[in-house]
């Protein structure tokens, strides 16, 4: 579709109805565990108490006669092969540091065993008889220690494989550069370097993980669960307990949320060997408390950024190093890091001379996985936090110096080639890039040079003005595909099956527009399944801001093929030449007049030349067009307390064309507030035996209704011409803004620097003291 | 056995000691409550009883023993979408969908006793649900289209 045609969209641009929206509005039964479960059995996993411990011996002989009691799993009676859980393609850029069950457990939370019984009482019972021997080991319980002389070692088996450094607790380490970095710090007139620190935070979708599993009929494994990645899971699962991926389905219906906590392998293997051994179906639901503790987390890092600048502002080096803490086993390890450079250094392309360095460690703490934003989140946090140093240094004002380096259309960086999914990456030059006008409407709608500096102070309160640039990808290059089949049915509907996981994001219906939009059908009229490896074709699933690009541009294509069939068929029954036949309001028009879809199809099926009219297509993406989001916020710091407010957040986003625009907001604004509270209040907080102390919901503070306030949300004119429809992605990017935009903010205010999320009001109050300017 | 008024049907429902009303109802099919915590914190299994917004899951359900309640099963009636579910999907206050029930019935035990709230006071009574992916606007306007509706204004 050429740029020009956009603006004849009829589906597209629209905000459609989601096509499952009337079934989650009435509270249909959609999620996992909405069907009959009387049948179930209830699967309930004992966690490590310890950090660090070897198992000695498990004695299960009591637990196995507790009433109700159908099977007890340790890792002397389940598959030992090891995998890793993270929910990527094959071969997956993580380690394998995983087994279903291990003679070791390597943070408290870990698997030790599990039990399936009747009744949650009997599976609880079952658990309480588990007598377990752990020899207890020395624990690394910060990110310091994992890698010094003489550490534990926490992966000392013989069999994992894909690890940087076992011995060093290195699980990955990254070190590229283009230019020459230190000629640039050389000739720059100004210098800044900033190290900042992230915190150990969860996604807390509202569903936690649940998985039911059954067998059919033919015992083949059927696995309905919450889960962002169905193929993945199906290989990963098949590979865990050694059978065949034709023996394993696996079906993801509505699914309460995910935010990359979904993409991992968590509880179908345990539910999954359940089904199979006992031939029963099989519950395994984390509670909320598992949930914060047991699935996956934001891996907690720590950034150093030093950046060059000529005094007229012109960056001329940017040296980027990261530690991550990916805690027990790799899963991410590598990718995240990897992330947190090559999604943050091309946005500033002016500087020539750049250099990403890092390593992710093990430590014996809770484990990180993918979270929205993947790596970039707290990439941003450090860059964005030294460009407002530098600028301020410089005596420019904090958006003239973001525009005078920042990446614009036309342009490329070499980091795109140098940094890819944990290996080299894909050149690539922008083809959109609104960033202009996303600064130009966000300074305006903040009320930019009205507040910036002003200091405005309310008692002990003070309000100041930040903002903060970003960018993210839409899917990742050469290696993520997505594919789509449409069939038409005889009253000219047609049925989009499509591996695409729609976790709440409303992919299932924009992916329908898309359909729509080159069937010319209203969208009622696309029947939209998704996420079931034994109906729709593949897809990596959701995640690395791929479904709309990736996805889309596969829905795309199947409904372009299918257009030419119809109008093949169509073309005889309406003479004249084929080129001028278009499909518009569910009929074929052509010269000599019109004929419905109805008809087509019909003809096709029932009269002449029969056959099903349908198509599949894949697409692998061959670069990954960023989105590009300005942020604004004004906020209030208490000098009394130390607490911050933010009274003002603009987020002005380019995703190229929005084909859903409410969706598309829905997206940033979700992930705003979300990163609100990762900047200001979220914290996964550990004892010193590195237990964690707040796993609910109640100590571990998500922002409700009442602490998001004033938030606008704007999407610019764009078009990304090797988009689906002229759309790229906008489910991370949104993440990534909340953390430098408040810090940058609070600097305004009360001018000082935080480098530590969250910003409580214990470290404001400290970063006051340290500078003198706290209230007496 | 207790005896329960669920979504105008008056009938005995089997519990057992310890269950909650989050656990009956889900147990006996009404699945339209949910559960995401257990603890009262997420609002999930939020529920009308006897007209006032309460999360299920803190429920005894030998105390519920004759109550009436309200599920967003009992919210429609004869496949006519609730005005607050009507704004809700117009609004695009719909995403993962997990959070929804909940919120739908906050909202309509506001608009039962408040015609006209404000967007405080809308956020108040929503505040005992947690969304994670919408970041409440759209809920909040959907509430307000939804308040605006019952009074006829549009």
């Amino acid at each position: 579709m050429r740029e020009p045609e956009r603006r004849a969209f009829a589906v597209v641009g629209k905000n459609a109805r989601k096509v499952d929206g009337r079934g989650l509005v009435t509270g249909g039964p959609l999620f996992v565990a909405d069907v009959d479960l009387s049948q179930a059995l209830i699967v309930k996993m004992l966690w490590s108490p310890l950090a660090h411990a070897r198992i000695v011996s498990i004695e299960t002989s009591e637990a196995e006669r507790v009433p109700g009691v159908a099977l007890v799993m340790t890792h002397a009676n389940t598959p030992p092969t090891r995998h890793t859980t993270a929910g990527q393609g094959f071969p997956e850029p993580s380690p394998y540091d995983a087994r279903m069950f291990d003679t070791k457990v390597r943070y408290v939370g870990d698997r030790v065993a599990a039990v399936a019984a009747e009744t949650e009482e009997a599976a609880e019972a079952a658990l309480t008889a588990l007598r377990v021997e752990y020899e207890e080991l020395p624990a690394i319980l910060a990110i310091d220690d994992a890698r010094r002389p003489g550490a534990p070692i926490i992966h000392d088996e013989a069999d994992a494989t894909g690890i940087y450094d076992a011995r060093r607790n290195i699980v990955a380490d990254v070190d590229i550069d283009v230019g020459d970095v230190a000629a640039g710090f050389a000739q720059s007139d100004l210098v800044v370097e900033t190290t900042c620190e992230t915190q150990y935070a969860q996604h807390t979708p509202i569903e936690p993980h649940v998985t039911l599993a059954s067998l059919d009929a033919e015992g083949r494994l059927i696995l309905r669960t919450s889960t962002q990645v169905p193929f993945h899971v199906r290989r990963i699962v098949a590979q865990a307990l050694g059978i065949p991926v034709s023996r394993v389905r696996v079906i993801k219906p509505r699914i309460g949320g995910g935010f990359g906590a979904k993409q991992e392998v968590l509880l179908e293997d345990v539910a999954g060997w359940v089904a199979l051994r006992t031939g029963r179906p099989a519950l395994f639901a984390l509670s909320r408390a598992e949930e914060f503790v047991s699935s996956r987390t934001r891996h907690p890092m720590r950034v150093r950024v030093k950046l060059g600048a000529t005094k007229d502002g012109l960056l001329q080096a940017i040296d980027m190093e990261a530690v991550s803490n990916t805690g027990a086993y790799g899963a991410h390890g590598l990718t995240v890091l990897a992330n947190t450079g090559s999604k943050t250094l091309p946005l500033y392309n002016k500087a020539k001379n750049a250099r990403f360095t890092g390593q992710a460690v093990y430590t014996n703490l809770p484990v990180g996985g993918a979270y929205r934003g993947y790596g970039a989140t707290q990439g941003y946090f450090a860059l964005e936090t030294a460009m407002d140093e530098a600028a301020e240094a410089l005596g420019l004002d904090p958006i003239a110096f973001r525009r005078l380096n920042a990446i614009r259309a036309g342009e490329g960086s070499p980091i795109f080639e140098k940094l890819g999914e944990g290996r080299e990456g894909v050149p690539q030059t922008v083809k959109s890039c609104e960033l202009e006008q996303c600064l130009a409407i966000g300074a305006e709608k903040i009320g930019w040079s009205a507040w910036r500096g002003k200091r405005e102070r309310s008692g002990s309160w003070v309000q100041g003005v930040g903002m903060s640039i970003m960018m993210q990808g839409s899917g990742i290059p050469q290696i993520d595909m997505g594919a789509a089949t449409i069939k038409m049915n005889e009253d000219g509907s047609f049925n989009l099956l499509i591996g695409a996981t729609d976790l709440g994001t409303g992919s299932d219906t924009i992916l329908g527009q898309i359909a729509a939009e080159v069937l010319g059908v209203p969208l009622e009229k696309i029947l939209v399944t998704s996420s079931d490896t034994d109906v729709t074709p593949f897809d990596v699933g959701a995640y690395a801001s791929s479904t709309t690009y990736v996805s889309g541009m596969a829905v795309q294509r199947a409904a372009e093929q299918v257009r030419e069939q119809i109008f093949a068929v169509a073309a005889p029954l309406l003479g004249g030449d084929r080129q001028d036949l278009r499909l518009r309001g569910g009929e074929v028009v052509g010269r000599a007049g019109a004929v419905s879809l109805a008809r087509v199809c019909e003809r096709a099926m029932y009269e002449t030349d029969q056959f099903q009219i349908g198509a599949t297509a894949s697409c692998v993406p061959t670069e990954s067009p960023p989105p590009f989001l300005a942020n604004f916020a004004r906020v209030a710091v208490d000098t009394e307390t130390g607490f911050v407010r933010v009274l003002h957040y603009v987020a002005v986003a380019d995703c190229g064309v929005a084909i859903h625009p409410r969706l598309a907001e829905g997206q940033l604004e979700g992930a705003i507030v979300n990163g609100i509270g990762y900047a200001l209040t979220e914290e996964m907080q550990f004892s010193s035996r590195g237990r964690v102390r707040n796993p609910s919901l109640f100590d571990y503070k998500v922002p409700g209704a009442l602490d998001a306030l004033r938030l606008d949300v704007a999407l610019v004119d764009s078009y990304e011409p090797t988009g689906p429809m002229g759309a790229k992605s906008v489910g991370e990017i949104g993440i990534n803004g909340p953390i430098p935009t408040i810090a940058n903010a609070i600097y305004d205010a009360v001018g000082v620097r935080l480098r530590q999320t969250p910003f409580t009001p214990e470290r404001v109050l400290a970063a006051l003291d340290r500078a003198g300017v706290g209230a007496e | 056995m207790i005896h329960l008024t669920v979504n105008g049907k008056e009938r005995d429902w089997d519990a057992l000691p310890g269950d909650t009303l989050l656990d009956v109802l889900r147990r006996e099919g009404i699945t339209g409550v949910k559960k995401g915590c257990g603890s009262g914190d997420c609002g999930a299994c939020t529920v009308l009883l006897g007209g006032r917004a309460v999360n299920a899951c803190l429920v005894l359900a030998a105390k519920a023993d004759g109550a009436e309640v309200v599920t967003i099963e009992g919210v429609s009636s004869d496949g006519a979408l609730h005005p607050v579910q009507e704004s809700f999907l117009e609004a695009g206050a719909v995403q993962c969908g997990y959070c929804t029930p909940g919120m739908v019935l906050s909202a309509i035990a506001l608009l039962a006793r408040n015609a006209s709230p404000t967007e405080h006071e809308i956020r108040e009574a929503i505040s005992g649900n947690l969304c994670r992916c919408t970041g409440y606007v759209k809920q909040v306007e959907a509430i307000e289209r939804a308040a605006a509706r019952l009074r006829g204004e549009r």
